[in-house]
C-alpha cells in the first residue's frame, strides 16, 4: 500500500524551545523522501509527528485521505523503523516480523508464512528461528525493515536506521533500501543526518534547519540549485563569494564582487528575483572553478590565484587558493587528477555562468 | 471527535496505571500512618481511648523514667550494634573480594549469608541454644574448666546485641562487598604508582570511595535495628527494655493505643533524624 | 615475604572465624533438631528424627505453613502487578509530580515494620474490620510494594522505550505492550522482585503478628512455640524453614539467575 502524506502548517513546541515552526510539506504516493539537517533541526520530531509518537502543538498531519493529527500510532497506516531497530530482544526473528500481524488478530500459520516472506525480501528467511542478539548490525536492520513492512503501511518512517553500521555497510543497506522501496511501491520518509546518504536514497530531499524547512526538491536540484544558504553549505562544500547587484533586469544581472563582475541569468538567483542594490552571496561548488579556457562555454575568468595547500583526493586535487585580486577568504576548488599541483604557484580561475548560484546575503554574521 | 492530543490520552492512561499502587499506598500506609499521628494525642481512660486533643503522652514520655529510658535503651543498643556490625563486616567484605580467588568469591559470599536464610524468629532462637545457661557455649567452658560457674548471657544486653551483630554483619557484608567490587584496580594502581603504602592507599583511596556503600548499610542497620522487637524479645529478654518492646507492652496488657502510638512517632523521629544524618550519603536512583 | 605470609594467615584466620560466628547458630539448631533427648543442648545424645515426624504431626504448624505459603505468594503477586504498572508509568510517561509519587512508593521502606503494623491495627480497629489472613496479606503488599517497584522501576532502562513504542506502532495496545514486551523483557527483574519479596513476607513477624487473629503464620506460630522455651521441635521446624530455603536459593541460583548472566 502507499499513500500521499500532506503537512499542514505543523508546529511544535517544548516550553519555550520551538521545534518545528508552521511546516507545510506535500508528499506524494510512493516517494522516497528524505528529511536531511543537523541534529536539533527538528527532523526527528517531525517524524514522531507523522508516527504518532507526538502530536503537534499546532497544524495538521494528513496521510491519504484522512486527518491523522491526534490519532495514536497503533491506529495509523504508519509503521516506524527505528534508529535502534527496537527487535523485541525475548521473540524469535518470526515472532518479531510477524508482531504486528499477530495484533491484527491473524492466526499463527498464516502470519508465520507471512513473516518468512518479509524475511525472505530482505535475505534472512534462514535465520527465521534466531533471537536478535544473534545477528549483526546490518542483519538486525533488515530484520527491522521487514517487520515494520509486514504489516503493509501506507507510509514508512525511517529514524536514522544506518546510523550505527559501517561507512561499507551503510552503502550497501542505502542500495538495498532503495531497491526494497522500488519493489513495495510504499511511501518512504527517512531521516538522516548524512548528505551523501540523502542524495543516494532520496526521489527528494528536505533540508531542515531550525524547525523549518530550508529547501525541498530532487538531490540534483538541491545540490545544484539551492535555495538557501543553509541548504547549499549542508549539502557538500562550497564556496561563499559576498556581492552587490549593480543592475538587473528580466533575464541577466550584473554582480559586482571582489573577484570582479559576472553578468548572470536571473534564472541564477533560486531564492529570490535580482533587485539592483542587493546585497547577495554567490555560491560557488570547489569543483566548478575550471583553468582558464574550455572552447565554446561563457566562461567568467576570476583573475588568477596562489596555491596555499593542496591534497590528492584520488579523484582530483583538493586546492585552497588565495585570489591575487582581493585579500579575502581563500577559496576551494577541485583540480583534474591530471593537474600538476605545486604550493605557490599560479593559477588562473575561471568558472560557468550556469553553475553559479546567487542567493539573498545572510541577514547576520555567517 | 474532540481534538485530545496523543499527550493528553497519555496522560490519563499513565495515571490509571499509577492509581492502584498510589491508592494502596495511600490508603495503607498513609492514611493509618496520620491516623495513628491522630491517635498520639489522644488518651486512654479506662478501656475506652478518648478523643480529646492533648499532649498528655509525649508529656508522659519525657517525665517517665522507664519510658525515656527505653529510647536511650534503643538508641544505645543500635549504635553499639551498627558500629561492631561495620567494624567486622568490613574486612570480611575486604578479604572476599580481594583475597578470595575470583573464581569462588561469589560462593564465599553466598556462604557468608546463608543463614540469613534461617526464618527470623527462629534466629534469635538459635543463639538462645548457644547463649543460655545451660546452652553450647556455657557447657564447652565449664567443660574445659575455664570457669565454675555458667556465665548469665542469654536476657542480657550482650545477647541483643550478639544476636543483631550476627544478621548485620551478614547484610554489610553483602552491601560493602558489592562496593568494593565496583572499584577499578586502577584507583590502587594509581595510588601505589604515585608512591602509597598499602595502608596509605586504604585510607586515602578505597575507604573514601566505599564510604557511601558503608553508610547506606549502616543506615539500613540502624533503621531495621532500631524497630526491631524480636530479637531483643527474645535474647535481652525483660530486664532491659528497649523502645518497640515497650510499644508491645502498650498493646498488650494495658491496651494504650495512644501511648503506643505516641512512642511509634518517637520512634520514627530518631530514624528520621538518623537518615536527614547520613542522607547525602544515600542514594535511590534508577539505572 | 615473611610479612606477606603473616597479613595472609591473618586475613584467612579472621575468614574463618568470623563464618565460624556466622554458621554456629545455625550449625547448633540443625545438629540438635536431631537430639534424641527433650533438651536441644550438650551433650547430644544421639540421633533421632522424633521431632521431624513431631512437626509433620503438629496440625497447627502444618497449617500455619499453608497460611505462610498463601499469604506470601499472593501477597507478592499483587505487589508485583502493582508495582510493574506503577514503574510502568512512572518510567515510560511523564506525570507531573513524578519525584513526588516515586517518594510516596518507596516511603514504607523507610518505616519501621512495627510503625507500618501499629497504623493499620489502629485504622482496623476503629473501623471495626476483623483482623484475618487478609489483613496480613493487605500489610504484607504495603512493606513489599515498594521493594517490587524499586527493582522493577530500576530494571526499566531508556534503551527499551522503542521497543516498547514498536510493538505500539505494530497495533499493540498497552495491555498488550505489557504482556507481550514489557513484562517478557523484565522477567529477570520481575522474578527477582517476586521471590524477594516471597521472602521477605515468609519470614515477617511483626505484621503478621499483630494483624492475624485465629488463622496465623508460620513466624507466629513458631513464635508461640518459644513459650515453652528450649525444645528441639522448635529446631526441627527451623531447619526444615532454613533447609528447604536454601534449596530454593541454589535452585535460583544456578537456572534463573545463571541463565540470564547468559544472555
Amino acid at each position: 500500500m502507499t499513500a500521499p502524506v500532506s503537512i499542514e502548517n505543523v508546529s511544535k513546541t517544548f516550553g519555550h524551545f520551538t521545534a518545528l515552526d508552521s511546516v507545510s510539506l506535500d508528499i506524494r504516493a510512493g516517494e522516497f523522501i528524505v528529511l536531511l539537517g543537523p541534529s536539533g533541526c527538528g527532523k526527528t520530531t517531525l517524524l514522531s509527528i507523522l508516527g504518532g509518537f507526538l502530536s503537534p502543538s499546532s497544524g495538521r498531519v494528513v496521510i491519504g485521505e484522512n486527518d491523522m493529527t491526534f490519532v495514536t500510532p497503533s491506529k495509523r497506516p504508519t509503521t516506524t523503523m527505528f534508529q535502534d531497530y527496537a527487535l523485541f530482544p525475548h521473540m524469535r526473528l518470526s515472532d518479531n516480523v510477524g508482531f504486528g500481524l499477530r495484533m491484527r488478530g491473524l492466526g499463527k500459520a498464516e502470519r508465520d508464512e507471512k513473516a518468512l516472506g518479509f524475511l525472505d525480501l530482505v535475505g534472512l528467511k534462514a535465520s527465521a528461528g534466531k533471537r536478535p542478539h544473534e545477528l549483526s548490525g546490518g542483519q538486525r536492520q533488515r530484520v527491522a525493515l521487514a517487520r515494520a513492512l509486514a504489516v503493509d503501511p501506507e507510509v514508512l518512517l525511517l529514524d536514522e536506521p544506518l546510523g550505527a553500521l559501517d561507512l561499507k555497510l551503510r552503502r550497501q543497506m542505502q542500495d538495498e533500501l532503495k531497491a526494497i522501496q522500488k519493489r513495495v511501491g510504499t511511501t518512504f520518509v527517512h531521516v538522516t543526518h548524512d548528505q551523501e546518504e540523502a542524495m543516494a536514497i532520496a526521489d527528494r530531499i528536505v533540508v531542515m534547519n531550525q524547525g523549518r524547512i530550508e529547501d525541498f526538491g530532487p538531490p540534483s536540484q538541491i545540490y545544484m540549485r539551492p535555495r538557501s544558504l543553509f541548504s547549499a553549505g549542508f549539502m557538500g562544500e562550497v564556496n561563499f563569494v559576498p556581492g552587490r547587484v549593480k543592475t538587473a533586469d528580466a533575464a541577466c544581472a550584473e554582480v559586482e564582487t571582489s573577484l570582479g563582475s559576472l553578468a548572470l541569468p536571473a534564472a541564477n538567483f533560486t531564492a529570490a528575483a535580482p533587485k539592483a542594490g542587493d546585497a547577495i552571496t554567490l555560491t560557488i561548488r570547489p569543483e566548478h572553478f575550471r583553468g582558464a579556457d574550455k572552447s565554446g562555454e561563457p566562461m567568467f575568468a576570476l583573475g588568477d590565484a596562489k596555491v596555499a595547500g593542496s591534497a590528492f583526493f584520488g579523484t582530483h586535487y583538493r586546492c585552497h587558493l588565495q585570489p591575487c585580486a582581493s585579500d579575502g577568504d581563500a577559496l576551494v576548488a577541485h583540480l583534474p587528477q591530471s593537474a600538476e599541483v605545486r604550493d605557490g604557484e599560479i593559477v588562473p580561475l575561471a568558472v560557468r555562468a550556469a553553475d553559479v548560484v546567487a542567493l539573498p546575503a545572510a541577514s547576520g554574521t555567517l | 471527535m474532540t481534538a485530545t492530543t496523543l499527550e493528553d490520552a497519555d496522560r490519563r492512561k499513565a495515571w490509571g496505571f499509577a492509581a492502584p499502587a498510589l491508592l494502596w499506598t495511600l490508603a495503607f500506609f498513609v492514611v493509618p500512618f496520620l491516623f495513628m499521628a491522630a491517635m498520639s494525642l489522644w488518651k486512654r481512660e479506662g478501656r475506652e481511648i478518648v478523643r480529646v486533643w492533648n499532649l498528655d503522652n509525649y508529656v508522659r514520655f519525657f517525665s517517665e523514667n522507664a519510658l525515656l529510658q527505653g529510647l536511650v535503651n534503643s538508641l544505645e543498643i543500635t549504635v553499639i550494634v551498627t558500629v561492631l556490625s561495620v567494624l567486622l563486616a568490613y574486612p570480611l567484605a575486604w578479604i572476599i573480594a580481594e583475597r578470595v580467588p575470583k573464581r569462588f568469591q561469589r560462593m564465599a559470599l553466598i556462604l557468608a549469608i546463608l543463614p540469613f536464610w534461617t526464618s527470623y524468629v527462629v534466629r534469635s532462637y538459635s543463639w538462645l541454644l548457644v547463649l543460655s545457661k545451660n546452652g553450647v557455649i556455657n557447657q564447652m567452658l565449664t567443660g574445659v574448666g575455664l570457669i565454675a560457674e555458667p556465665l548469665e548471657i542469654a536476657s542480657t544486653r550482650t545477647a541483643t546485641v550478639i544476636g543483631f551483630v550476627h544478621f548485620f554483619v551478614m547484610l554489610l557484608t553483602l552491601t560493602i562487598y558489592s562496593n568494593l567490587i565496583q572499584l577499578s584496580p586502577n584507583y590502587r594502581r594509581a595510588a601505589a604508582d604515585l608512591g602509597a603504602n598499602a595502608f596509605q592507599t586504604f585510607w586515602h583511596v578505597i575507604l573514601p570511595l566505599t564510604l557511601p556503600g558503608i553508610m547506606t548499610g549502616a543506615f539500613l542497620t540502624f533503621v531495621l535495628c532500631i524497630g526491631d522487637y524480636v530479637t531483643p524479645q527474645i535474647l535481652g529478654g525483660n530486664n532491659e527494655l528497649v523502645l518497640p518492646q515497650i510499644i508491645m507492652l502498650q498493646l498488650g496488657r494495658r491496651a494504650d493505643f495512644p501511648m503506643a502510638a505516641a512512642l511509634s512517632i518517637i520512634l520514627m523521629l530518631a530514624v528520621t533524624i538518623a537518615y536527614v544524618a547520613c542522607a547525602r550519603w544515600l542514594k535511590i536512583e534508577r539505572a | 615475604m615473611l610479612r606477606r605470609v603473616f597479613v595472609s594467615g591473618l586475613s584467612w584466620a579472621y575468614l574463618a572465624l568470623v563464618y565460624a560466628f556466622i554458621f554456629l547458630p545455625v550449625a547448633v539448631l540443625v545438629l540438635f533438631s536431631f537430639q534424641d533427648g527433650r533438651l536441644p543442648v550438650p551433650p547430644f545424645n544421639g540421633f533421632s528424627t522424633q521431632w521431624y515426624e513431631a512437626v509433620f504431626a503438629d496440625r497447627k504448624l502444618m497449617a500455619a505453613l499453608g497460611n505462610s505459603m498463601l499469604v506470601a505468594i499472593s501477597s507478592s503477586v499483587v505487589s508485583c502487578v502493582l508495582g510493574f504498572l506503577a514503574a510502568y508509568s512512572l518510567a515510560r510517561y511523564k506525570l507531573p509530580g513524578s519525584a513526588l509519587q516515586r517518594g510516596l512508593l518507596i516511603a514504607p521502606m523507610t518505616v519501621s515494620y512495627l510503625i507500618i503494623a501499629l497504623g493499620l491495627l489502629s485504622l482496623l480497629n476503629a473501623l471495626h474490620m476483623p483482623l484475618s489472613l487478609l489483613t496480613v496479606g493487605i500489610g504484607h503488599v504495603v512493606i513489599n510494594l515498594p521493594l517490587c517497584f524499586a527493582i522493577i522501576y530500576a530494571s526499566m532502562g531508556d534503551h527499551q522505550i522503542n521497543i516498547e513504542r514498536a510493538a505500539r506502532d505494530l497495533g499493540a495496545n498497552d495491555f498488550k505492550v505489557m504482556a507481550l514486551v514489557t513484562a517478557p523483557m523484565l522477567m529477570p527483574s520481575i522474578l527477582a522482585a517476586f521471590f524477594l519479596s516471597v521472602t521477605f513476607s515468609w519470614d515477617e513477624f511483626i505484621i503478621a503478628f499483630l494483624l492475624s487473629r485465629f488463622d496465623v503464620t508460620l513466624p507466629v506460630e513458631i513464635w508461640s512455640m518459644l513459650r515453652s522455651g528450649l525444645n528441639p521441635k522448635t529446631n526441627a521446624i527451623g531447619s526444615l524453614v532454613f533447609l528447604a530455603s536454601v534449596a530454593l536459593l541454589l535452585i535460583l541460583e544456578f537456572s534463573l539467575f545463571g541463565r540470564t548472566k547468559k544472555q
